[in-house]
């Protein structure tokens, strides 16, 4: 290749602008122009974690209410100002955190930065837009608690986490969404809406001294509390389980198994990452692909996930099945974690998934979007703006004893919870 | 060979063999997608066959001799790229998207698997239980089986009442013999398109193409596709029960296919009434809170999910309605709610002003999928199935010349009682049904 763009080098510290305003309030600039397009990505820490179990859903009622009603906008006006011009904006709360962004031409990003700061800041909670979030709310929960796939997914963390935040659906339950009232959503957003902690990136066709100007105006006299963000430990004790949740009229069923595993900030992480790319990602889903798939034609799908929750992560795999076959996957599965453990990866399996890891990140860089998502990452975890230039000598420092080590240690079969959700007929050993 | 049309910015060949080619350089990310498109859907299936375009889709990743089975795959992964395969009703597609000095992996699978895929026999029946699978993932969802029942009986002739999947007992029965006839038959370089799109010299990636495909023999004519919908004169129901609590609604219309005059009429009236839509596979749309269905059906607590749909197709395909129902309201009221809104725009037409947002609404969405090399070379490809290559290029000003009384027209035109397919699920005992 000749010598790059500034425009196609990985982003970094030296095209990223970063200003932290007085209020705590951390902003990322990074220019593209490519296109007439601005996206804007952003994390407040308002997350499902800081309801009790008994609220479980408010931090995501909340975020529906936030787009329902504000200081200058009704609901209407709202949409109106935003699907007028072909934007998108969205609010939505995940365990740790209220993400928010938006995407649009870049002549209406002063206007969706207006938006985005009207409701963030001065939402107004209408009590008739609540009733009607209320009821959307509960037919999700219906409609979630009759998928197979979703109820194995959610019943495997509440096991993993019992006792711990993570344990809590984001959406909630029939038993909590109906007792929410409004003036729980009002303190909630007054405690947990604030700019000490919150990060807002923007990519696209905007110079970074105006993007920067422009958020100031919006969020510079924005105060608040420092919400925290501490968490228990998990507890990681288990022993070997299955759980079974019957549901009528089903035909296929979904099992999703695994472990407790590592924080994102733990050493062992990016071991972990590469591990689980040869375990169920790499290519048509790494080992689990092939062996559940490809070899045996007992799943459309059979993939591993490793999610490093910041207090302790779970690691697991997933697999849609026919209900006959539910125990020939269960112990398919755990051959293959076994072998991870107990062989070391061959030199060419592990450079494959290092090579994969590497090689697809600017496919991941190619979009605002992928730019906008990459960068709040890097911000909320305290990667470090040169994360992406270290990047690579991270991945090709596993080696496969790494693997086959952290592999030995956080996916045993004795430890392995095995959450199966489907059509209620006989499939117990 | 035709002089490549060097007047319009993305440059397009035909082969010697017949196969086109499309090839269009952009140098904004250093990337490239590479995709290939097969005139081949579930459209040209026939009963006891059902299924087969989508399952020979599959078989194309079981292997060749150069790149037996999991080499391919894991060739693109490892040179950073993604990849996928898809079927819908009028087209089969496979695409590869890399760092752009690795198209070359793209070219060599492609050309290889045109014409040399395995069709192993125990792959083939491994494969079986894999489908099947699929089919029975969907099966979980009553929404699923709700479009199912309504498609299959809204069209009662043409083959667009099949599910893409296939139905059931044809997957259980079809043969290794099957599935490869189907294959030979429309894997062949004159039956499909070629689409590179990314950061590469155009006439040098022309060229590398010819190189891979030029030598790969040319087929016979694929059969055509004979049947015709007779035109619906009564109205068509459909009453689904099942234990999940959730009720759904669908309701459809017969409408023309793409290249018709009455298509971007139609495309505005989908938007004013459920919302501007991405164009075609891709592209997000806006938050769809601002349009007609949204307002009268869930601003009044009757639904807590509605919209519409209207895609482009080959032959004349259908116009979606459908919605989640509220708790405690009937599907009675949505399907009247619903009308309510046909009416209005039957009798009132629509505002000048709606005709502006969708315009400005897909304008942005150009932008947003400009982004992306993958989505740009799938819209080209796209294009040049369901229409020409014109089709797509003029999109924009082909909206703009759409008047409201056209829209007033097309709605009166299409949307009648007795050309509608109604589906209704319920859960089983439940007071409405």
């Amino acid at each position: 290749m000749s010598s790059l763009h500034p425009t196609r080098a990985m982003p970094g510290p030296h095209d990223i602008t970063r200003v932290v305003l007085d209020n705590g309030l951390v902003i990322l600039v990074r220019e593209n122009h490519a296109a007439p397009v601005i996206v804007l990505e952003g994390a407040l820490p308002a997350g499902s974690i800081h309801v009790p179990r008994e609220q479980a859903g408010l931090a995501n009622f909340v975020a529906s209410m936030v787009m329902r009603g504000s200081e200058h906008y009704t609901f209407d006006a709202f949409n109106d100002a935003i699907e007028g011009v072909g934007a998108s904006l969205s609010v939505s709360a995940g365990d740790h955190s209220t993400e928010f962004g938006s995407t649009s031409l870049s002549e209406d990003f002063p206007r969706m930065l207006e938006l985005l700061a009207d409701c963030l800041r001065r939402p107004t909670f209408p009590a008739a837009h609540m009733e009607r979030v209320r009821a959307q709310k509960l037919v999700g929960i219906q409609e979630r608690d009759q998928d197979t796939s979703q109820i194995a997914s959610l019943r495997f963390h509440e096991s993993m986490y019992a006792g711990h935040p993570y344990a809590n659906s984001n959406l909630g339950y029939m038993e909590t969404i109906p007792s929410i009232e409004r003036q729980q959503l009002v303190e909630f957003h007054a405690r947990r809406y604030a700019p000490q902690g919150t990060v807002i990136v923007v990519t696209g066709d905007i110079e970074s001294e105006r993007a920067i100007a422009l958020i100031r105006e919006q969020f510079s006299d924005w105060s608040g509390p420092s919400p925290q963000q501490d968490l228990p430990p998990v507890d990681t004790t288990m022993r070997s389980e299955r759980l079974f949740y019957p549901l009528a009229d089903k035909v296929q069923s979904d099992i999703v198994m695994g472990c407790h595993a590592v924080s994102r900030y733990h050493e062992d992480f990016h071991a972990l990452r590469v591990a689980n790319t040869i375990l169920g990602r790499f290519g048509l889903m790494g080992r689990l692909g092939e062996t559940v798939r490809e070899e045996q034609g007992l799943a459309y799908y059979a993939y591993s996930t490793l999610d490093a929750l910041p207090a302790g992560g779970v690691w697991y795999a997933s697999a849609g099945v026919n209900p006959a076959s539910v125990n020939v996957a269960v112990e398919s599965i755990l051959a293959e974690f076994d072998r991870l453990g107990a062989e070391p990866v061959p030199d060419a399996e592990l450079e494959d998934s290092q090579a994969f890891l590497t090689g697809v990140v600017p496919i991941t860089l190619e979009t605002n979007e992928g730019v906008a998502s990459t960068l709040l990452n890097m911000e909320w975890h305290n990667l470090g703006l040169d994360y992406l230039q270290r990047y690579n000598s991270i991945v090709y420092g596993i080696t496969a004893e790494d693997v086959q080590r952290v592999a030995a240690t956080y996916l045993r079969r004795e430890n392995c919870l095995a959450v199966v959700a489907g059509p209620a007929v006989e499939q117990n050993e | 060979m035709a002089e490549p049309n060097t007047e319009a910015k993305t440059v397009r060949q035909t082969l010697d063999n017949g196969m086109l080619v499309l090839v269009h350089e952009t140098h904004a990310a250093p990337v490239a997608s590479f995709w290939i498109f097969y005139r081949v859907g579930s459209r040209n299936e026939h009963s006891g066959l059902t299924g087969i375009s989508h399952w020979v889709e599959h078989m194309l990743f079981k292997g060749t001799k150069s790149y037996p089975r999991g080499e391919f795959d894991k060739a693109v992964s490892r040179a950073g790229g993604i990849f996928n395969g898809m079927t819908s009703q009028d087209w089969t597609a496979y695409f590869e998207t890399f760092p752009s000095e690795r198209m070359g992996l793209a070219l060599d699978v492609e050309s290889d698997r045109m014409a040399n895929a395995i069709f192993d026999s125990q792959e083939t029946e491994a494969e079986r239980t894999v489908i099947l699978s699929e089919r029975e993932g969907s099966e979980n969802s009553f929404f699923w089986l709700l479009s199912e029942e309504v498609q299959a009986t809204s069209f009662q002739q043409h083959s667009y009442r099949h599910p893409t999947i296939g139905w059931r007992r044809d997957l259980e029965t079809m043969t290794r013999d099957d599935l490869y006839d189907h294959y030979r038959t429309y894997y062949t370089p004159n039956n499909s398109i070629a689409v590179a799109v990314g950061d590469f010299d155009a006439a040098r990636m022309l060229s590398e193409i010819e190189q891979a495909f030029g030598p790969v023999l040319p087929g016979p004519p694929v059969p055509d596709v004979q049947s015709q919908e007779p035109a619906q004169i009564a109205e068509r129901r459909i009453k689904l029960t099942g234990m999940d609590p959730t009720g759904y609604y669908m309701q459809v219309f017969h409408t023309p296919e793409a290249a018709s005059d009455d298509f971007f009429p139609l495309i505005i009236l989908d938007a004013v009434l459920g919302g501007a839509k991405g164009i075609g596979l891709f592209g997000g749309g806006t938050n769809n809170r601002s349009n007609r269905l949204y307002r009268a059906l869930v601003d009044t607590d009757l639904a807590v999910a509605v919209g519409s749909s209207y895609r482009p197709s080959i032959d004349p395909s259908l116009f979606y309605f459908y919605a989640t129902l509220a708790p405690g309201c009937s599907h009675q009221e949505v399907e009247d709610a619903i009308w309510l809104q046909i009416r209005r725009v039957q009798e009132e037409g629509v505002r000048i002003e709606e005709l502006h947002k969708t315009i400005k609404q897909t304008r942005a969405q150009f932008a947003y999928s400009s982004e992306s090399v993958t989505h740009q070379a799938y819209w080209r490809g796209f294009s040049e199935i369901i229409a020409d290559a014109e089709w797509l290029e003029n999109w924009l000003s082909a909206l703009e010349s759409v008047t409201v009384d056209d829209v007033q027209r097309v709605a009166n035109a299409y949307f009648q009682p007795n050309r509608q397919t109604v589906g209704w699920y319920a859960a089983e005992g439940s007071v409405v049904l």
